[in-house]
């Protein structure tokens, strides 16, 4: 014979873990509805992998209107166009920590990057970088220095910059930095040589 | 046949054309509840210091030293302390504020302290003793010709077609002669009819024959006389500052060069003075930084225009402002247009809502195409005058910051500058220690403005001496 008490407390056990059964389902149902929503609107790169190696970034700084050295230590694959591409990313993961001194998009990325010789580097940024990058003179022409000085730095023999958007020509960056021309590297450097 | 060239105001577009001895300018004519509305702000700011608040429900404008208030939805107001009515309700939009057009004659003059003849119906509005009456006289020896005389010069857009020739003056205060309709008592030139609607006036004359203009004694003299037998075409149209000489055949011949496309807002009238080509960033659908949720760019770089035109004006230069209204103009265009004026300097007009102070820009060269024989590559025209540019950059820098702009000098790759021919510079306006008000302000405009023309005025002789 069962005790009374016994079975009582069984019971009250039991509608426990079917009720505790039906929340975690709904609790799931619910992670899952949000989860594509929280994802969209960020890029979809894969990991870098490879030896890490020591490159120079050239961050931009609103407040002092300049571009910056730093250095970091990044995780850079083997080929020439996929070492860029992380470059880059690297560089877009400083501008999107919250308190950048030079704010991005979260949703800003590097579609891709190609090589052509001689000389000339393509970036095709996506359409959140500048759809969404802030219209100015000189927050564009920051970014647009960071990109041309960071990939000339650390990737030899490129001597021209062009900026395609979403695999397109596009005028602007944001209303002002015009992106239907090659950029100068060694303009651009000089420019930013003599800040 | 000839096309027409475009207009700077299509022509269904209201518009109140203003005469003031500082300055000639136009704005857009807005319909409200069956009424016509003109902002008060922008009518007020080419023609001295202005600056307006909006709190407690009212708008407050100050003119120089005279302060107004409106109530949005009253027609009465205060000008100095004294009560004015207006022919309908004031409006307030977008934190801008608005008059009733059939107010002016009565209002403007409270603000002014000086006389303005209202033309209502013909929406053009003369501030002080602009006007200027056409003079006419038919001669007859040896071929019949009209000659007519303005007391200043004149800048008419003329065209002609079989049996007329028009005479459209868009920028010149050129009211009605003593008979707006004159008969001649010549079977040649027949008639002259004066009119003037939206904003423009017209004097069309009747013929017989084809006519060709020919200007002189400074443009204050147009002379119309027979084309040539050899005139191939029977209807054209030409901006009196149109650039390109007239096709052979043409019967209209101009005075000087002058933009080809688009017709600028306004033109300089005076040959013999430096001219500056003021170009406000932006305009129509393109409306460049949001700079506040209301504020948008292209608005403040228009007004901040309108202002440098009359600081460059007051230091003796003729200004060619590229858009004295909210339109469209490509980057090609403005470079076009500021090229075959033979300016000795343009500056591009650009606010933004981060930082402070304010920048001057010249341009930084993209990679040249490949230039071919006397033609330079469009890209790349403007590296010969950069130097000059730099100049002009550092001068512009130097006046800002004697006038406590914090101000900083870079290279950008924006165009047009690198299209440009003459020295070139950016300015971008930021906010001052007030914050995002500043840019909407018109005296703090204004002090900017005037750092500007200081700044340009203070390197004259050198760009005067530029190759």
């Amino acid at each position: 014979m069962i005790p009374r008490s016994l079975f009582i407390t069984m019971a009250i056990m039991l509608v426990l873990v079917i009720s505790l059964g039906f929340y975690f389902r709904r609790m799931q149902q619910r992670a899952y509805e949000v989860e594509p929503a929280a994802t969209a609107a960020l890029p979809v790169t894969p990991p870098a992998s490879g030896p890490t190696e020591n490159v120079t970034l050239y961050v931009a700084d609103d407040a002092a209107a300049e571009l910056r050295p730093q250095s970091a230590k990044i995780p850079l694959p083997g080929g020439r166009q996929q070492r860029a591409e992380e470059l880059l990313r690297a560089l877009l993961r400083i501008y999107q920590q919250p308190g950048a001194a030079h704010p991005l998009a979260a949703a800003s990325d590097i579609r891709s990057i190609y090589l052509v010789d001689p000389g000339v580097a393509v970036i095709d940024l996506n359409a959140a970088f500048a759809d969404q990058h802030r219209s100015g003179i000189m927050v564009e022409q920051l970014t647009v220095n960071s990109l041309v000085e960071t990939l000339a730095a650390n990737v030899p023999g490129v001597q021209r910059v062009s900026i395609l958007v979403e695999g397109k020509p596009r005028e602007t960056l944001a209303g002002h930095a015009d992106l239907t021309e090659f950029f100068d590297v060694q303009t651009v450097g000089q420019l930013v040589g003599g800040q | 046949m000839l096309t027409l060239l475009p207009a700077a105001t299509s022509a269904d577009e209201k518009q109140l054309s203003v005469y003031a001895p500082v300055a000639t300018y136009a704005l857009p004519i807005h319909e409200r509840s069956g009424h016509e509305y003109v902002g008060l702000l922008e009518l007020l700011e080419p023609l001295g210091r202005v600056s307006s608040e909006a709190s407690a429900g009212r708008w407050r404008i100050r003119f120089d030293a005279i302060d107004a208030e409106f109530v949005p939805g009253k027609t009465r107001a205060r000008v100095q302390g004294r009560e004015a009515d207006l022919t309908a309700p004031f409006l307030v939009e977008n934190g801008r504020g608005f008059v009733s057009v059939a107010s002016l004659g009565t209002l403007l003059p409270r603000f002014l302290g000086s006389a303005v003849n209202f033309h209502e119906s013909a929406r053009r509005l003369f501030i002080g003793d602009v006007a200027v009456r056409p003079n006419f006289r038919l001669e007859t020896d040896p071929q019949p010709h009209l000659v007519l005389n303005f007391a200043v010069p004149v800048n008419p857009t003329i065209s002609t077609e079989p049996g007329r020739l028009r005479m459209v003056f868009k920028h010149d205060p050129v009211v009605a002669p003593e008979n707006a309709n004159t008969g001649f008592d010549n079977r040649v030139i027949t008639q002259a009819t004066f009119s003037e609607s939206n904003g423009v006036a017209e004097l069309e004359i009747r013929t017989s024959i084809p006519l060709i203009a020919s200007f002189s004694n400074n443009a204050r003299t147009i002379t119309l006389s027979a084309a040539p037998a050899a005139a191939g075409s029977n209807s054209n149209s030409q901006p009196a500052q149109g650039g390109a000489p007239p096709a052979a055949g043409n019967p209209v011949t101009q005075p000087s060069p002058s933009p080809s496309s688009p017709a600028p807002a306004a033109a300089p009238q005076n040959v013999n003075r430096l001219l500056v080509v003021v170009d406000p960033a932006h305009g129509g659908e393109e409306r460049g930084a949001a700079l506040t949720d209301k504020l948008a760019e292209k608005d403040v770089t228009l007004g901040f225009g309108r202002l440098l035109r009359h600081e460059l004006e007051v230091r003796g230069f003729a200004v060619l402002l590229l858009r004295d209204g909210d339109n469209a103009l490509t980057s090609d265009q403005r470079a076009g247009t500021a090229n075959v004026t033979h300016a000795i300097v343009y500056i591009s007009l650009h606010a933004v809502s981060q930082g402070n102070g304010a920048a001057v820009y010249t341009a930084l060269m993209p990679v040249a195409a490949q230039s071919n024989g006397t033609f330079r590559a469009w890209n790349s025209v403007q590296a010969s005058a950069l130097p000059a540019s730099r100049t002009i950059e550092s001068a512009i820098a130097s006046e800002l910051a004697k006038k406590q702009f914090q101000v900083r000098e870079a290279a950008a790759s924006l165009r047009p500058l690198n299209n440009v021919t003459m020295p070139a510079v950016a300015v971008e306006l930021a906010p001052g220690p007030g914050g995002l008000l500043d840019l909407a302000s018109a005296s703090y405009q204004q002090k900017a403005a005037a750092a500007i023309a200081d700044g340009i005025n203070s390197v004259r002789d050198r760009l005067v001496a530029q190759p």
